[in-house]
């Protein structure tokens, strides 16, 4: 991808820093030894075995609830979360279970408002079958998803009386972006007829169909363009519209980068996704590209805060509690806050905090070791390894060692001090961040 | 989920109550020594550094102090004792059909564009400052507080060429200006102008989420489920016997990358450091909280949170604005009457306990609220008995204080409907909160509300 991109690319060094960011902003972090294995085969190889992977599998125990029982994601409440967060925790291909979480913020779908998990989780593998590939044959596939009807009463727009919102948030949010000159209200009327016809319904039992007689068959005019057009010229006009690439790439690269990008970067990236929307050579681009490394830390998004920490301790789901703390943390899964998806930018809050706080807590659980030393260093040794050996600034290093020392000098237990120092490391900004 | 934090946390409990106690019967607080005092106008970051080097420079002696414990204590004493005021600020999210939550009976127009909508003529209870007008039934709550004259109405709120983007229109309405860009809130560039660096709970959002609306750029703010609910100790595990000095140890750890130059680090920081202050702040309410008055029963938190929000207020606790999202989906494209009405009903009727609540209490005085939503939504109805985004939408000003008198005229569905069939606005809400800032909040508005002085400020207060 380097000789043929005009992208930065990254020059720096690649180590296990380097690795560490990579796997957590593109999958769900690293367990023990993965960040160092990843290093030893270069950016360029290490990207490519995230967004290329060679299988796509499940490994290790299948999820259950608390009790033992497997999961039933179509029907119990809360067991739609916890298949997702097992799939992330157990995948063999996590930049493509990454990408399945950008799509869904994208698309913000909420089964608040879908009431069937079952569609949710339909549409979830649209996105998980198309996470890498084109995005012109996800945004075809979710406009007419019998989810994505029921949120957006696409399913309720009828010639007569068309509905506008799908067709308002697939210009505003979806592909153009509000704001930019992109599109008028009037075309955002006439999008609405060109998408109307689809039908269906969750609680009267009807199937999601197209149905000819309820489709505008008249002219419409959208972005200056005259025809009978139906869905797909809709999906066509905004993916050929000049503004589509912008926003895609200025959308897509805020998922990875906390930073903005330099004319030189939106004008490369522009150009590789308008040659044919594909989404596989964006990411690679924007994995590999300096800001990535070098630019400041990002917080990571609840799901994959928990679902790392499971995997940085060999951990697998075992607990319906992940549901109602990613809820608490704000992001409990299928229930985006709204149709513009989460906020990347404002994960943590006093609130959400708490729920972290718990979230690191409840991973490392309530076990005591029996023969911890009395050696503040030693302690700090054995509190790394019990997380993985993830990087951990020498800052928190000494304040969690000072304390470990404080609290032995007031005589307590040193498997409490070590049990207290492994849920500092577990809830210390080093590992909310990545 | 209980948030018994045990008795390790029984002694400083106890002591911060005393404090707040103590402080609420007009005792100076600060002591010298005190780390740092309310209101030195030092920036968040230089307090916080204060904070961080006091705290590494107590590891070399014997005590473990908790600066951030000494800090909530000066807050609470240099503020119970004050009758500070509070703005609480309801969103109703979605852009409610204001149309018919104040609907038009008078006007045939209203019935021709909405033939299966439409509330019946016999409907609700009539509103007293306009014969067109009557409310829909489940907001009947609010119109009793209207015939007590505690609230005044804004039947046709919005601004100019308004935008029918839901993330749009409500941006503008969290930042006060019609700015794409800005990512403060207008009540958080008030707290920043006016707030202390030590006090998260000045701007507080009652969510999970931080309402926008209250984003600031350098004071601390809080955001909390309910009063009760900000204990530490995890659920469903035995408490660790070190459970307090971890928390306190994660607030040291997070005052230190608080002054990060690494973005993200300085965040984790900033907010692990501000949430022990809110720990501290709430202590009191670890155990729960009673109220004088009945909240509607719901499995939608806004009640609980109201009560809670009246029992902060009333144990003296530091608040300025409060945000709090009511229940209910207000975008109603489809079959809209049984959404409007449940969601209308138990925003209306917990408002109404609220407010009673105060009254009990004997703090309303103290207590404005606003009631906002992005847009209203079009005059005539679509296929699917529902309604699209429209323009001017409906408002609140409930309390003791405010004036009971309607702000704006109510144009009608006849002749005052826009080219897209959409209410026009007769008052623009720049305008009520530039009057809010200065009435309520006694801070001049010019610093703000950008352009604020091309408005009129209604007159709002009593």
């Amino acid at each position: 991808m380097r000789a043929v991109s005009a992208v930065p690319f990254y020059q720096g060094a690649f180590g296990k820093e380097q690795a560490e960011r990579l796997l957590w902003r593109a999958g769900f972090g690293a367990r023990e030894g993965e960040a160092e294995a990843l290093a030893q085969r270069g950016l360029t190889a290490a990207v490519q075995s995230l967004t290329r992977p060679a299988s796509q599998t499940l490994v290790g125990p299948d999820p259950t609830d608390e009790k033992g029982r497997a999961l039933q994601p179509s029907t119990i409440p809360g067991h739609d979360h916890l298949w997702w967060l097992d799939r992330m925790v157990r995948t063999t291909a996590p930049a493509v279970e990454r990408m399945t979480l950008v799509w869904h913020s994208w698309f913000a779908t909420s089964n608040l408002g879908v009431q069937s998990q079952q569609l949710m989780l339909n549409q979830n593998e649209l996105f998980r079958q198309n996470a890498l590939g084109s995005f012109g044959d996800i945004l075809n596939g979710v406009t007419v998803d019998p989810a994505m009807l029921v949120w957006l009463n696409g399913n309720q727009n009828v010639k007569s009386h068309p509905n506008e919102n799908y067709g308002r948030e697939m210009m505003e949010l979806f592909t153009l972006g509000a704001n930019r000159g992109a599109y008028t209200e009037t075309d955002v009327r006439e999008n609405a007829r060109a998408l109307t016809g689809w039908r269906g319904s969750v609680s009267a039992g009807q199937p999601f169909i197209y149905d000819p007689n309820q489709h505008d068959t008249g002219t419409k005019t959208i972005f200056g363009q005259s025809g009978n057009f139906d869905y797909h010229d809709s999906c066509r006009l905004c993916l050929a519209h000049p503004l589509h690439p912008s926003y895609f790439v200025l959308k897509l690269w805020s998922y990875f980068i906390p930073v903005r990008y330099d004319a030189t970067t939106l004008h490369a990236l522009t150009q590789m996704y308008a040659n044919g929307n594909q989404i596989l050579p964006v990411v690679e681009a924007i994995l590999t590209h300096p800001l990535f490394y070098e630019g400041p830390r990002m917080v990571k998004p609840p799901v994959v805060f928990n679902a790392g920490l499971l995997r940085m301790r060999g951990e697998y789901v075992n607990n319906s509690v992940w549901s109602s703390l990613g809820q608490q943390a704000g992001q409990q899964l299928f229930y985006p806050p709204d149709v513009g998806g989460w906020d990347y930018t404002r994960w943590l809050n006093s609130a959400t905090y708490r729920s972290r706080w718990f979230i690191a807590a409840l991973v490392q659980g309530a076990g005591k070791p029996t023969d911890s030393p009395t050696d503040p260093s030693k302690l700090w040794q054995r509190s790394i390894q019990f997380w993985g050996f993830p990087t951990v600034s020498a800052q928190t290093q000494a304040l969690v060692e000072a304390f470990a020392k404080a609290q032995l000098k007031r005589g307590n237990d040193p498997a409490d001090v070590e049990t207290a120092m492994r849920r500092l490391i577990g809830s210390s900004p080093d590992l909310q961040t990545a | 989920m209980s948030d018994l934090d045990g008795c390790r946390d029984c002694n400083r409990t106890e002591f911060l109550r005393k404090a707040i106690a103590e402080a609420g019967r007009g005792l100076p607080g600060i002591e010298p020594g005190m780390p740092l005092p309310a209101g030195t106008g030092m920036s968040r970051r230089s307090f916080v550094s204060r904070a961080a080097g006091f705290a590494l420079a107590v590891y070399g002696g014997s005590k473990l102090s908790s600066y951030a414990f000494d800090d909530g204590i000066a807050q609470a004493a240099a503020d119970a004792a004050s009758s500070q005021r509070v703005l609480v600020s309801v969103f109703l999210s979605g852009g409610i059909d204001s149309l018919n939550v104040l609907f038009p009976a008078g006007e045939p127009a209203y019935y021709s564009l909405r033939p299966t909508i439409a509330l019946s003529q016999s409907s609700g209870k009539p509103y007293t400052e306009d014969s067109r007008l009557r409310w829909h039934p489940a907001a009947s709550g609010i119109a009793t507080l209207h015939d007590e004259g505690k609230v005044s109405v804004m039947p046709a709120i919005g601004y100019a060429n308004s935008d029918k983007s839901h993330f749009t229109s409500r941006h503008y309405w969290e930042v006060g200006a019609t700015d794409a860009t800005l990512r403060t809130g207008w009540l958080g560039r008030y707290v920043d102008a006016v707030g202390k660096p030590d006090n998260p709970l000045q701007g507080l959002t009652l969510d999970v989420a931080l309402q926008p609306a209250i984003a600031t750029a350098k004071m601390p703010v809080a955001t909390l489920e309910a009063a009760d609910q900000y204990g530490f100790a995890p659920p469903g595990i035995a408490p660790h016997p070190l459970e307090a000095s971890i928390i306190e140890e994660a607030a040291n750890i997070g005052a230190l990358h608080a002054k990060s130059p690494d973005a993200g680090l300085q965040t984790a920081g900033s907010i692990a450091f501000e949430s022990n202050q809110l720990y501290q702040q709430l202590a009191s309410f670890r155990w729960g909280f009673s109220s004088p008055v009945a909240y509607p029963s719901s499995t939608d938190p806004f009640p609980h949170r109201l009560a809670g929000l009246a029992a902060m207020i009333a144990a003296g606790l530091p608040l300025g604005v409060v945000a709090i999202t009511s229940p209910g989906r207000f975008d109603t494209h489809a079959t809209e009457a049984g959404t409007l009405q449940n969601g209308l009903q138990l925003t209306s009727d917990s408002l109404l306990a609220f407010q009673r609540d105060l009254e009990a209490r004997g703090i309303a005085d103290r207590v404005l609220i606003h009631v906002w939503s992005e847009f209203g939504r079009r005059a005539a109805e679509n296929a699917s008995a529902g309604t699209d985004h429209g323009s001017a939408g409906i408002g609140f000003l409930i309390g003791t204080k405010v004036k009971g008198q309607q702000i704006g005229e109510f144009p009608g569905v006849t002749s005052g409907l826009d080219g897209q069939g959409n209410l026009t606005p007769t008052t623009d809400f720049r305008a009520v909160y530039g009057a809010m800032l200065s009435q309520w909040l006694n801070t001049d508005p010019t610093q703000i509300i950008p352009g604020i002085a091309a408005y009129q400020l209604p007159s709002l207060l009593k």
